[in-house]
């Protein structure tokens, strides 16, 4: 009797795992096809000597692996990429959380305020990138004229490898801060009112209440927040692109703008994806490492 | 009877008589053409084709350079034979990779390929040699020498010249030929105005140019204007500076490497002087010229900023619009050159009274038909349609189109002067400078060989760290010589010697 009870109950259940497989089967094979299908064929032609002379998956072991561990180009852009993510993100940061706190407050044109915010982010950045080009163009282009209005000289605003720098940064800032103010604002606006009330009650400053209570009440979504950003701040492409072709010289030249030179303009499919595999690993294990410290040291310290 | 068969033998004399009248006399000027040149590629021949149900596919460059004339002529071409032609445009930073990937994976995707002639070094196994009917048809038997050259891969012409590319001088010749200008140039240096017969004559003169306004228009004006921005063809303005120093006439066998040994010539004292006269130059540019793509350049100079400039035909052909602020005001001249020339079989400086050139046969526009297409009679019958006389004696008027002399007749005084306008002394400083590049018997071609991808990004990214201050100009050479030697040997030593011999060859007057 016991036994008939007991197959009784589970035949329901077996039943439901499988329509629910068989609901979630297409879904997931899409989702296998379109990331883990590229990711393995991507492996494997890093194996081989794919260019424009030799082509097709010939394979010749980790030679690429091998070329790529001494190719000081390579993990030079890295280095830059990380000058750049980081200082564009931080700054992304700060300016969002400030700007979210602005408009988290009862101030005139609020809704006005947050739909101009995001504008900038709703653009193209190719486009922008053009324009962006255009403002700094140095001899044609408003900035200098605006420079000059301060009797200053002509800045060399993309001839000069820390203002080319300079300005791939301005322009990532520009377009992404909206997208940490999204975050951050729809953080603020989670959170309990009660904790606030408490610190004003008991007669905490706007600077103290900040401190003590706002950010890190907000620190998981810093965490992810920040996270997100630098994933995306480190595939930064069209900007360098279009702006400064990597230049002056390897100045802005980021990872992303190597491979696509040595895969697309040089052909050397095979060694970009070398390059992209790496990367790939690269960048997994240092956005754990970050994504753990910053785990560590705003949610641990705010629990 | 008898009147019988002469009435029926006038008929058919009639008939002939006046459908011949009737061709000779078709119109096609409704095409946008003058007149229909007679040939296998006229519009009548090509309108007495019948490709109807077939289909043509084409890839070419985004509109308009090349790319607007591809698709023009492919609609012509459509009413004229009834074939469908489907033309893709692709910009030019993908044009590479669309043409090759196809072949690699063993599509047919493409009938008829416009593209850069450099590449010809990795497409040659991929294209059909042109038949010698077409080779004999009036047009090519025109070309001249540098683009039939071009347009070979060895022995065998396996391009189809469509358009004509070279570097030369171009100068403002309302200010080379103002008094006060003149004046302040002899103040300055000692020297009196002339055209710059080498490139530090050439820099000299932009330097006291530079910097302020010469042409009374309220803003400040500047020497020259130059291709400087790294991977926007910027190798190519190195090569036209660096020439005169590393092209030896007294010297065969090699360039860009030593034909025999395969040794990168490209850090030799010759390419590291053009590279000391680029870096130098760098203090009188505009604000922002060390960070000029070639659209910078063509609106620099042909818009009026700048005295000088050097590079393709497209600035040039911009200062000469209708709407132009220096319409009629400007020449052209061949490129500087060098006194002193690099020596590499002696080690040392070769010393020349006469200014010693290296014309650079810079790559251009080029088609070709795949060898693995199914209607290559159809796709030479486009190519050989798209540059009858006709459409090319169009196609130059327009500046936008890209399509440069390449052509004899291209160089007759009288189609500038009469068609477009041109000043005579002007024309005549444009046909002489462009003719005298086909003489010459110093002349530079690009690196065609597997692979120049490759080795121009290399060169490129050397240059731009030398233009940058981020190494000297030996020590960027140095490094791009170390990467075109590994280059060489990941794609085999055989495999480039054999393409560069064909350079040599072309270089070598061979």
């Amino acid at each position: 009797m016991s036994n008939d009870v007991t197959r009784k109950d589970q035949l329901p259940m077996y039943g439901l795992t499988r329509y629910k497989l068989f609901f979630l089967l297409p879904g997931l094979l899409v989702l296998l096809a379109i990331i883990l299908f590229p990711l393995l064929f991507t492996i494997r032609v890093s194996f081989s000597g794919w260019d424009a002379m030799t082509p097709g998956l010939g394979w010749i072991g980790a030679t690429n692996y091998g070329r790529l561990l001494v190719d000081g180009r390579f993990w030079q852009s890295l280095g830059r990429l990380g000058v750049i993510a980081f200082t564009a993100v931080a700054l992304e940061y700060t300016l969002g959380f400030a700007l979210a706190l602005l408009v988290w407050r009862q101030i005139r044109f609020r809704r006005l305020v947050r739909v101009l915010f995001l504008v900038p982010m709703m653009t193209t950045p190719v486009v922008m990138a053009v324009i962006w080009r255009t403002i700094f163009h140095e001899s044609l282009g408003p900035v200098n004229d605006l420079v000059a209005l301060f009797g200053i000289a002509p800045v060399q605003w993309l001839t000069s490898p820390e203002w080319a720098t300079f300005v791939v940064i301005l322009v990532d800032v520009w377009q992404w801060t909206p997208f940490m103010f999204l975050l951050l604002l729809a953080g603020l606006l989670s959170l309990p009112r009660e904790p606030l009330l408490a610190a004003a009650i008991d007669g905490a400053g706007p600077i103290r209440t900040f401190v003590n209570v706002t950010f890190p009440a907000m620190a998981p979504i810093t965490v992810g927040a920040i996270l997100i950003r630098l994933i995306e701040a480190s595939k930064i492409m069209e900007t360098v692109y279009v702006i400064t072709s990597g230049g002056p010289g390897t100045s802005t030249e980021t990872s992303s703008y190597y491979i696509f030179i040595r895969g697309l303009r040089d052909f050397q499919i095979g060694y970009a994806a070398a390059l992209s595999i790496t990367y790939l690993v690269i960048m997994i294990v240092l956005l754990t490492i970050i994504a753990k410290l910053l785990a560590k040291i705003l949610v641990k310290a705010e629990g | 009877m008898k009147f019988g068969r002469l009435a029926c033998l006038a008929s058919i004399l009639a008939m002939t008589t006046s459908s011949s009248a009737l061709a000779q006399g078709a119109d096609y000027s409704r095409f946008g053409i003058d007149q229909d040149v007679p040939g296998a590629c006229s519009y009548e021949a090509i309108d007495a084709k019948d490709y109807s149900g077939r289909q043509l596919n084409i890839i070419t460059h985004a509109i308009p350079v090349i790319g607007e004339p591809t698709a023009l002529h492919a609609k012509q071409f459509e009413e004229l034979t009834g074939a469908k032609v489907n033309v893709v445009h692709v910009p030019f930073g993908d044009l590479f990779q669309r043409i090759l990937i196809p072949f690699q994976t063993g599509q047919n995707a493409y009938d008829v390929l416009f593209y850069g002639s450099l590449w010809i070094g990795d497409l040659n196994p991929f294209l059909a040699p042109v038949p010698e009917a077409y080779q004999n048809v009036s047009g090519m038997q025109d070309v001249t020498r540098n683009y039939i050259d071009v347009a070979k891969w060895g022995d065998t012409m396996v391009q189809y010249p469509v358009d004509g590319d070279r570097h030369y001088l171009k100068y403002r010749t309302d200010i080379f030929g103002n008094a006060d200008a003149q004046a302040k140039f002899k103040e300055a240096t000692g020297k009196d105005l002339v055209v710059p017969e080498t490139w530090e004559d050439y820099n000299e003169v932009a330097h006291v140019f530079s910097g302020w306004d010469w042409d009374g228009d309220g803003n400040p004006n500047y020497g020259s204007a130059e291709v400087t921005k790294r991977d926007d063809l910027m190798f190519s303005a190195f090569i036209s500076r660096a020439a005169p120093y590393a092209r030896n006439p007294n010297v065969k066998g090699g360039f860009f490497f030593d034909l025999e040994t395969m040794e990168p010539q490209i850090n030799n004292p010759g390419f590291v002087k053009g590279l000391q006269l680029f870096v130098d130059a760098a203090k009188d540019w505009a604000p922002g010229g060390a960070n000029w793509g070639l659209g910078d350049e063509i609106f620099a100079f042909g818009g009026g900023q700048t005295l000088m400039s050097y590079s393709w035909d497209d600035a040039f052909v911009q200062a000469q619009q209708a709407d132009s602020p220096i319409r009629n005001q400007v020449a052209a001249a061949p490129l500087p050159g060098a006194h002193d020339v690099w020596n590499r079989d002696t080690g040392t400086w070769d010393h020349f009274d006469e200014v010693s050139r290296a014309p650079y046969i810079t790559w251009g526009w080029t088609s070709a038909v795949s060898n693995r297409s199914t209607s290559q009679d159809m796709a030479f019958d486009y190519l050989c349609f798209f540059s009858n006389e006709a459409n090319t004696l169009s196609d130059l008027q327009v500046g936008r189109f890209g399509v440069n002399p390449y052509r004899k007749a291209h160089f007759d005084p009288s189609l500038w002067t009469d068609k477009m306008g041109w000043d005579a002394a002007l024309t005549d400083t444009y046909v002489k400078t462009l003719a005298g590049m086909d003489e010459s018997q110093n002349r530079v071609f690009d690196l065609r060989v597997p692979g120049v991808s490759q080795f121009m990004t290399s060169l490129a990214t050397g240059v731009a760290a030398a233009l940058a201050g981020q190494q000297t100009p030996q020590q960027a050479l140095d490094g791009v010589a170390a990467e075109w030697k590994s280059i060489v040997e990941r794609i085999g030593v055989d495999n480039v010697r054999d393409a560069y011999a064909r350079v040599v060859a072309l270089e070598d007057n061979l």
